[in-house]
């Protein structure tokens, strides 16, 4: 049996327009083979719930700028069960300062990137952990 | 060696045994050493007449839009700021005047920038987190206090809702006694850019460029010294793409500007003038020089051959050039200090009317005083020690600066006709062609960066370990957000409820009937009519931006 590609979900929430980013890794998932959704800028963690759902991805990516990514992510974490997103992937990027880290990996996301991180690091996190992630 | 021999070949230039072709980031090859031989060649422009013949302050202005430049003025200090509510943002501008900034530029929390209010549940979490928060003209009343704004001068970096942050600050200004009709001052008002990097939009692209139209006139109408746009190569370079087409998409965007606000009735010499420009400055120091020589140059020739225009003012590229965010890195952070006293030097060697530097801590936090200030001492230093006033344009005659301006004239000239070959700029955004091509040259920077290819101290060579950055971590205050929503809703409360209603509903049919909107909005603002409304009333008629996502 073949396995269908990774389906990633790569969000923008919230109102930062920063998506040079979110882009790059889009693309960079892209080369690697995965399915990659784009979401496009300004979306509510409601739209990024709905979509994730609609388009059974297997990791929620989501790219935030602007300082505002803990009460994000906790708006996500609060619609998780409401759409039932299971056990699927949940990464964040951007600037993220170190700080917070531990705080979002409370929240349930399950890596953090910037942009120092190597986009081959990014694609293999993925490759080698979500697996870990059965689909529901 | 082999290799080397291989990419030698490659190249159409003799060079000497065993050295590898070099390419400046718009693609123009780089050679060893320029000589006589290599001026006048340049395109058949005419532009290109190398050293001595033309002179600044002279058409076509290659060298400079003023004859004395910096001997009589040195360029203004910008630095971008703006946090919190408007009380904060106002001490943070009188530190900065202080220290020796000599212009103002505001930075607006997401959701002002989005035409949101600050209790608007899309604003949650964002209201005065990456600039300050704007609901009415109150906060341009707070965030200005003190400061004298006719001896600096206030730049207002918003798009998507420019028309209401223009309209406040000029009632602003009035309410404190300045006539508008002398008032100086600029908005980025540049939503096509926006379109393309930033993303701060909010209409449909036709209407949004009506609006930037109705700012443009209502401004060489009433506010003839007020600087309406200033048109941003500066976000689509950041956003990927070269420096060559960095200049050729601002010109094709600031030339459809134009063509709507000509529609309108009114003559090139009645507005152009006041029409602006902002681009960045990192990346190659000479090639950046040249791309501001060849624009100067090309501006002036569309101006007066394509326009029409009689008034060599109406010909300036008048600009602010810096940032430089994209070339500054979250790596050994301090190196940022160094890079930013290039990129101001790059500006100054360009004859830049207006400089704004990043700061050091961007990639972490919004900037500490300190960080201002470095940045603000980096400019006094070229000013005050380096001699960098002294004389115009002093690269002017170089060999290799007069040919990088012929082949950078001629990189400009192609990207410019490719846009327009593509259907033009308008098109060219409203289906994403362009941000999707942009992103692409982004994406393989990046790989270029990762291999090595592209270098990048600290970030691919010269790494150290790994330590804790030495910055300064931004305080967010919960009390400016808490001051801030009790302010909205005493606004709401105080002022008058007919006059509001009076004033949307103008706007409204003005809007609808395809009127001028400005006068409308102006009416809202002294109202007290809060940017959301505002806002709201535009986006019932307009509707909404749809991006187009090209991934």
């Amino acid at each position: 049996m073949t396995r269908r590609p990774i389906r990633v979900l790569v969000s923008k929430p919230g109102l930062d327009g920063h998506d040079v980013g979110a882009k790059v890794v889009a693309r960079a998932l892209k080369d690697a083979g995965m399915d990659v959704i784009y979401t496009g800028l300004r979306k509510t963690p409601e739209d990024i719930a709905r979509r994730a759902k609609d388009e059974d991805v297997d990791v929620i990516g989501m790219s935030i700028l602007s300082g505002s990514h803990l009460p994000l992510a906790r708006r996500l974490k609060d619609l998780w069960d409401e759409y039932d997103l299971g056990t699927r992937m949940w990464l964040v990027g951007g600037n993220v300062p170190e700080k917070d880290h531990e705080a979002l990996a409370d929240i349930g996301v399950d890596a953090v990137f910037n942009s120092r991180s190597r986009l081959d690091d990014i694609v293999r996190y993925i490759e080698e952990n979500v697996a870990r992630w059965p689909r529901n | 060696m082999a290799e080397e021999l291989t990419r030698e070949m490659k190249s159409g230039l003799e060079l000497p045994h065993g050295v590898a072709p070099v390419f400046a980031d718009s693609g123009i090859e780089v050679k060893p050493v320029y000589t006589a031989a290599d001026l006048n060649g340049g395109n058949g422009s005419g532009g290109g007449n190398g050293a001595g013949e033309e002179r600044p302050g002279e058409y076509p202005f290659t060298r400079g839009i003023h004859a004395d430049m910096y001997r009589r003025r040195p360029w203004t200090m910008r630095q971008y700021t703006g946090f919190g509510n408007a009380q904060a943002t106002n001490e943070r501008f009188h530190y900065l005047i202080e220290t020796g900034n000599t212009g103002l530029n505001v930075a607006f929390d997401l959701p002002s920038q989005c035409g949101l209010d600050s209790d608007d549940p899309a604003a949650e979490g964002e209201v005065g987190r990456v600039g300050m928060a704007v609901d009415s003209l109150r906060d341009f009343e707070v965030a200005f206090d003190g400061v004298d704004l006719d001896a600096i001068t206030v730049s207002l970096t918003v798009n998507g809702a420019a028309a209401i942050m223009i309209a406040m600050y000029l009632a602003m200004a009035e309410k404190r006694g300045y006539d508008i009709a002398t008032l100086r001052g600029t908005a980025q008002n540049d939503i096509l850019k926006e379109m393309v990097g930033r993303g701060t939009w909010v209409f449909p692209v036709e209407p949004s460029v009506r609006l930037v139209g109705d700012t443009i006139e209502y401004c060489a109408r009433h506010a003839p010294n007020y600087s309406p746009v200033s048109v941003c190569g500066y976000h689509i370079r950041e956003s990927g793409c070269d420096p060559a087409e960095e200049m050729g998409y601002a010109f094709e965007i600031a030339k459809a500007y134009i063509d709507e606000t000509l529609r309108r009735g009114l003559a090139i010499d009645d507005f152009a003038g006041r029409l602006s420009f902002n681009f960045n400055v990192f990346g190659k120091l000479f090639e950046e020089v040249a791309k501001f020589r060849a624009g100067r140059r090309m501006w002036a020739k569309i101006l007066k051959e394509q326009y029409g225009a009689k008034n060599p003012k109406t010909m300036w590229m008048r600009m602010i050039a810096g940032g430089g965010g994209f070339g500054l890195t979250i790596d050994q952070p301090e190196n940022n200090i160094m890079r930013g006293a290039y990129y101001a030097l790059s500006a100054v060697l360009s004859g830049a009317q207006t400089i704004a530097l990043c700061c050091y801590d961007e990639a972490y936090t919004i900037p500490s005083p300190r960080a201002q200030q470095i940045s603000i001492r980096t400019m006094q230093l070229l000013i005050e020690e380096l001699g960098l006033c002294d004389t115009v344009d002093p690269l002017g005659g170089s060999y290799f600066v007069e040919a990088l301006t012929d082949g950078m004239e001629a990189k400009i000239e192609a990207a410019m006709q490719r846009v327009q070959d593509e259907g033009g700029i308008v098109a060219g955004i409203a289906g994403g062609r362009i941000q999707d091509r942009v992103s692409q040259q982004a994406y393989e920077h990046h790989r270029r960066v990762e291999n090595g290819e592209a270098r990048k101290v600290g970030v691919n060579c010269y790494r150290v370990p790994e330590e804790k950055p030495d910055v300064e971590f931004h305080p967010e205050r919960r009390e400016d957000l808490d001051m801030q929503l009790a302010s909205l809703k005493q606004i709401r409360a105080e002022r008058s409820a007919d006059a509001v209603d009076r004033a949307l509903k103008r706007l409204h049919a003005d809007a609808v009937a395809g009127a001028n909107t400005m006068p409308a909005i102006v009416e809202a603002v002294k109202a007290y009519a809060t940017v959301g409304e505002i806002t709201g009333v535009l986006a019932g008629v307009y509707g909404r931006f749809e991006e187009p996502v090209t991934i």
